[in-house]
């Protein structure tokens, strides 16, 4: 079986939704509009490309990582109109006239945002790059706890929201730093919150 | 500069920037998203291609044809290069597999072809129009079936950890058998995935016959060696440069699939190309850390003295390929005068096993310690004070020979005090708080120190900046700022003079990073070559070099004070390389540390939380506590997830590794992860280097799945002896909840 | 990835007709499963219709004391409505479990609701899998099984559901509302809208060709104590192993349902009569008939133990 079987899947025989003959597609070219660190950016992209290939190939916005395209590292990690999503996971034309935040528009070498500054305080990184995304994660959750958004940590889905350390781990969690410096961003993320460390 | 005494006073004495928590001085790239990854170099070369790489969908086998026609005429597609019109390319230094080339395929999604396209969209549009016909073979991917065939072998992991493939001292069976207490044990560790968070990547540009990659890559003159040959051409005509690399783990010591696509790809379009290898390929594409099945016996007198100890391990690999050097460490790390240690390699069709941190004693320090709670259990003594009982300070395979400084025991006692191991509470299964069981878990840690020759060139410009550059890598471990600190401190300047240039093999080959002696060999590289620089500074200035004090931007000489940068009118380079002599033969080598962790295991569900982490370490002059503080806490993140979680999920029918990606294949997040304490114990090792430094990348690493491990059976009284230890494996054996 | 057309309609029932009348179209909302499908050609749509300008994003009260949830209400509005908190905890428990906080912010009620399995054979295109490619065999079940469906399953297929959200709305026997080409609109019980995968596991659900779903309607709460236990490998972003989803009430009686066991959330109503006789009583009659893999054994005892967890949790 797997042979046979392996051949034919790869020759991109249609799925069980479609039954479109194999066909050689032309790209299909859209006009989009974004804003991107509060500056208009037009462009005409291909359909297929992701919110994040928009920024990294296109506008050269590289902050924003690509580990995994797939939605299961939060390298890419964005604020789109207030809210961190994977930017890997969306397409860009889905994004006509959208506020987007990427690592860029956080803060940059010679003016950091507070997050950033407590990055490098308390090392909450090695190799860097799941950092961009950790850090617009950071911003948001720190956002999100204010805004009262619960978590699965939360004990009492109707009480008053805490910066705890737990709620921080859990809200973080999908953001992966595989040299493990969760402890020093846990650590970061606190004093940005204005709690003790 | 030779290494061969142990280093005397020296400027890194000084201690006024060598030592201290700096920052790292290229953390506001790294938080600002503007330090440049190998994918994202637009800067270097205009009008890059986009490469995608393809993997074979089977895991043995031939292939006897690959339609490539449709995909040729997709569009925007520039060039497809295939395996099959490919002869099978030279591998490069330390790789197993094939990389690409010719028409057989010896591991699951082994690369068999690449598209280059105008977009990325494109490339990988057409890679799924490519039609491979393939001829499977049967293999060989059970290594719990094959380990009864496994044959005896040495090995070398290239990282510090070997031997033969037996190795005795004394009569281990004799006093086996007549030992007062006996242990025995079968354990088994699971295949890990590096799963750094940068794929893969790398740009390549031909200009005539001379290409240039942008890559990641850990060890630059590895990969400048193996290009070449790979490529066939002369080293001259290749250039790496990898300035910042998303974590590599040993996954990026070798050249891989990328570099070699990219390359081949850029001739065949006439134009630069990159390629990253995207996130479902790289488990089965690149290397992993091998599965072992490790036995274990000990025998002990009453009172708790080793006079026997045995470790053997089986591992499994593609032919070529090396065993998983999991019996080393118990080479070194306790006293017993009759020992046997034996490794065992069963040929397996899986894809490549390689180093993966720690190769050896991570995965043989997850059995040996776990052993060693067993055994101290069985002799009713604290498992602390069983480890201390039968510390050693010299080779137990060569008494002669004494460690160079060994503080096994410090660590072991400092670290117990701290974590209130007092506190224990000895009887398994029996501390409750709320819906955990609770419990404690100790275990050694030991990691060799290797150091190995490194170069650097140092210049010195008129404004008094010194700019230190080296084929040297960050990968995550903080180099930049401890060469940075290395040549402040040698050179008498504030770190913000002092430049930094990494990765470039243009610049003088240095160790690289692995096997943990990038930081100690890197650095004493630096120092050779600043005080080369201090020699021709006080050369121009007419001092003698050894009156000569470097401080504050002066270079100072009895009443005479002259800025730095005078001594640099036209500038001023010089290089230099450390190499070391006998002294790591004479003297074995090696760091040390004790981990203490605390779990919670759900009285219902069996699930392990850790919710208390400790390591004290002893690892020599620490460079820059907060940096290796950051790579110890870094090593007991990814134990913990080698002892709760990490498993290549083997499919032993279809020989691949079917979890490949970062939903499949669990590491630790941040939910998994309590506040992690570090002490290093304050100590220098001048027989290991002039920076009197050791290594410390790896040690974090090594033990720390051995004392969650502890810690889980403290909690439950249950013994788990196959990692990782998901709930799957002792759910059954839990007590009664209700 | 294939090529795709791209367009953005203004009612839902426009939506569903350019479904309808298009060739292989598909709807996208959140998009965090449908990319992720397509870039491995699992999903080759080759014209997509964007719903998230059809509104659809309110949670509004029912005259019959419920709730209905817009289609494209985010799962992180929805785990954090303050009625939902209230009196529908298990439902914000559920989605508060499941995956990541940016996941969250972009996945839908609908587009969660018809989320694929994430079966390693399904996701691996040079593997066999009748999900994917149908008739091609099911790789499974001699293969990485640890993750799949100990009940309910088929010799062609041995999926889950990978969600948690449904197995909440399962419990609280939500029911999905769609629309279709001409209009007309529909209410399905969620008891029927995952079906089993039988010898046709391409087809996750009851949803005909081109219908929409519109909201999914909560019945008036139940009261009682809402728990949902998710049981995993690593401590968040990360599939069920098994889940539990109860609503217990305080003399004891309750309903239960499971995740990560089947092709479908999994409740046997007539296994919660035995809920006062504790877990075992309950999961062994649920549970009746299951069919697990040696690898996949464990999820039996995992199961009667996290149900044994969460009446614990509600007695606590």
């Amino acid at each position: 079986m797997v042979g046979a079987s392996a051949t034919a899947a790869l020759a991109a025989v249609p799925s069980a939704a479609g039954a479109a003959p194999v066909s050689i597609d032309k790209p299909v070219l859209t006009k989009v509009s974004l804003t991107v660190n509060g500056q208009r950016r037009d462009l005409e992209l291909d359909t297929r490309t992701s919110l994040l290939d928009a920024a990294r190939e296109h506008l050269h916005l590289t902050g924003s990582k690509k580990g995994c395209d797939h939605g299961q590292c939060g390298a890419c990690t964005m604020i789109v109109e207030g809210r961190r999503i994977n930017s890997c996971l969306t397409l860009a034309v889905m994004h006509q006239g959208a506020e987007i935040t990427t690592i860029e528009g956080i803060g940059q070498p010679e003016n950091l945002h507070p997050m950033q500054a407590a990055f490098i305080k308390h090392d909450g990184y090695q190799c860097g790059y799941c950092t961009p995304g950790q850090i617009c994660s950071g911003v948001a959750v720190l956002a999100e706890i204010k805004a009262g958004i619960p978590s699965h940590v939360t004990a009492d889905l109707n009480a008053t929201l805490q910066v705890t350390e737990a709620e921080i781990r859990e809200r973080m969690s999908g953001n992966i730093c595989r040299c493990g410096a969760y402890s020093n961003i846990v650590e970061a993320m606190t004093e940005v919150a204005g709690r003790p460390v | 500069m030779k290494f061969d005494t142990p280093a005397g006073q020296n400027p890194i004495d000084r201690l006024k920037v060598v030592g201290q928590p700096t920052d790292r001085i290229d953390g506001k790239y790294k938080t600002t998203g503007t330090a440049p990854y190998a994918y994202e170099r637009h800067d270097v070369t205009p009008s890059q291609a986009y490469g995608y790489v393809l993997g074979a969908g089977i895991a043995k086998g031939g292939i006897r044809g690959m339609d490539t026609s449709i995909a040729r005429t997709a569009p925007g597609v520039l060039a497809i290069v295939t395996t099959l019109e490919t002869p099978r390319m030279e591998r490069g230094t330390m790789n197993t597999a094939y990389l690409f080339g010719g028409d057989q395929v010896q591991h699951y999604h082994q690369a068999i072809a690449v598209v280059v396209a105008e977009t990325f969209e494109q490339a990988r549009a057409a890679s799924f129009l490519i039609t491979v016909d393939y001829t499977p073979e049967t293999g060989k991917f059970d290594l719990a079936a094959e380990a009864k065939s496994a044959k005896p072998v040495k090995g070398d992991s290239g990282e510090g950890s070997g031997g033969n493939g037996e190795e005795r001292v004394g009569d281990f069976e004799g006093a086996f058998a007549k030992a007062q207490v006996t242990f025995d044990e079968i354990y088994a560790t699971a295949d890990e995935s590096h799963a750094m968070m940068e794929p893969h990547a790398t740009v390549a540009a031909w200009e005539g016959d001379k290409v240039t990659l942008w890559t990641s890559n850990q060890m630059i003159t590895w990969a400048h060696e193996s290009m070449a040959k790979i490529l066939g051409i002369p080293k001259a005509n290749v250039r790496i440069d990898s300035p910042y690399v998303g974590g590599g783990f040993g996954g990026k010591l070798f050249v891989r699939a990328d570099a070699v696509l990219a390359a081949l790809g850029a001739k065949a379009a006439g134009r630069p190309v990159k390629v990253a290898l995207t996130r479902p390929l790289i488990a089965n594409n690149t290397t992993h850390r091998p599965a072992t099945i490790q036995r274990v016996r000990i025998g002990a007198t009453k009172d708790g003295t080793i006079t026997a100890i045995a470790h053997e391990s089986t591992s499994g690999n593609l032919p070529d390929g090396d065993p998983e050097t999991a019996v080393s460490q118990t080479k070194l790390l306790y006293a017993g005068a009759n020992r046997l240690t034996a490794m065992k390699l069963a040929l397996l069709d899986l894809p490549e096993g390689n180093a993966m941190r720690a190769p050896g004693e991570a995965p043989g320090l997850m059995v040996l310690e776990v052993a060693m709670d067993e055994m101290a259990e069985k002799l009713g003594i604290d498992p602390v004070e069983f480890r201390v009982r039968n510390d050693t300070q010299v080779d137990p395979h060569a008494p002669d020979r004494r460690f160079s400084h060994r503080d096994l025991v410090g660590c072991l006692k400092l670290g117990a005090d701290r974590f209130g191991w007092a506190k224990r509470n000895a009887k398994p299964g029996s501390l409750r708080d709320g819906q955990w069981l609770v419990g404690v878990g100790v275990a050694s840690a030991f990691r060799n120190n290797m150091v190995m020759k490194s170069g650097a060139r140092v210049r010195l410009d008129e404004q008094g900046t010194v700019t230190v550059e080296t084929d040297m890598t960050d990968i995550g471990t903080g180099t930049y700022t401890i060469i940075a600190q290395t040549a402040a401190e040698m050179m008498g300047v504030p770190l913000d003079k002092v430049v930094v240039r990494l990765g470039d093999s243009d610049f003088p080959a240095s160790a690289g990073s692995g096997g943990q002696w990038g930081a100690n060999s890197s650095t004493s590289g630096v120092y050779a070559a600043c005080v080369k620089l201090r020699e021709a500074v006080a050369q121009r200035l007419g001092i003698n070099s050894a009156d000569a004090v470097f401080e504050d931007g002066q270079v100072r000489s009895g009443n005479r004070g002259v800025p730095l940068g005078e001594a640099a009118q036209g500038g001023l380079t010089v290089e230099d390389t450390i190499e070391f002599g006998e002294l790591s033969k004479t003297y074995q080598q090696s760091t040390f540390g004790a981990h203490f962790v605390e779990v919670g295991v759900d009285v219902h569900t069996a699930e392990i939380r850790v919710r208390r982490m400790l390591a004290v370490c002893a690892a020599g002059r620490i460079l820059n506590p907060k940096s290796a503080r950051s790579q110890v806490i870094g090593g007991m993140t990814m134990g913990v997830g080698a002892a709760l979680m990490e498993e290549l999920a083997v499919d032993t029918k279809r020989g691949f590794f079917a979890n490949h990606d970062l939903a499949g294949y669990e590491v630790p997040v941040h939910a998994d992860i309590p506040h992690q304490d570090v002490i290093f114990l304050d100590e220098v090792d001048p027989i290991s280097s002039p920076m009197k430094a050791k290594g410390v990348g790896e040690l974090g690493i090594c033990g720390v799945s051995a004392a969650v491990a502890n810690a889980v059976y403290n909690a439950t009284g249950i013994r788990v002896r196959e990692y990782p230890l998901t709930l799957d494996k002792f759910l059954d054996r839990m007590p009664d909840a209700a | 990835m294939k090529s795709f057309t791209y367009e953005r309609p203004s009612s839902p029932s426009e939506a569903a007709a350019a479904v309808a009348r298009t060739p292989n179209a598909k709807f996208i909302a959140g998009g965090t499963n449908l990319l992720d499908l397509m870039k491995l050609q699992i999903e080759t749509p080759a014209h997509l219709v964007d719903v998230n300008g059809l509104g659809l994003d309110t949670i509004e009260p029912t005259p019959e004391g419920g709730l209905r949830v817009g289609a494209l209400v985010r799962n992180t509005d929805l785990a954090a409505d303050a009625r939902v908190r209230k009196d529908y905890a298990v439902l914000s428990r559920a989605l508060l479990a499941g995956a990541s906080g940016q996941l969250r912010n972009k996945a839908t009620t609908a587009g969660n609701l018809l989320q694929r399995t994430r079966c390693p054979y399904f996701y691996d295109t040079a593997q066999a899998c009748n999900k994917r490619q149908p008739g091609s065999g099911c790789s499974a079940l001699d293969g990485v099984s640890r993750q799949l469906a100990v009940i309910g399953g088929s010799e062609a297929c041995i999926a889950t559901h990978p969600g948690d959200m449904a197995v909440a709305m399962r419990l609280l026997d939500a029911n999905v509302e769609t629309v279709d080409a001409k209009g007309s609109s529909r209410k399905i019980p969620m008891a029927e809208f995952h079906r089993l995968p039988g010898d046709r596991p391409e087809i996750d659900t009851t949803l005909k060709a081109g219908e929409l779903i519109t909201a999914v309607t909560l019945p008036k709460p139940l009261g009682g104590t809402h728990v949902y236990r998710k049981v995993r490998d690593r401590a968040s972003y990360a599939y069920a192993l098994v889940s539990v989803a109860a609503v217990l009430q305080p003399d004891g009686t309750g309903r239960a349902a499971f995740g990560g066991v089947s092709h479908k959330p999994w409740r046997v109503e007539a296994a919660e009569g035995d809920l006062p006789r504790g877990a075992k009583a309950v999961t062994d009659k649920a549970f009746a008939g299951a069919k697990p893999t040696h690898q996949n054994a464990y999820k039996l005892k995992l199961a009667e133990r996290t149900l044994m967890a969460a009446i614990h949790e509600a007695r606590a």
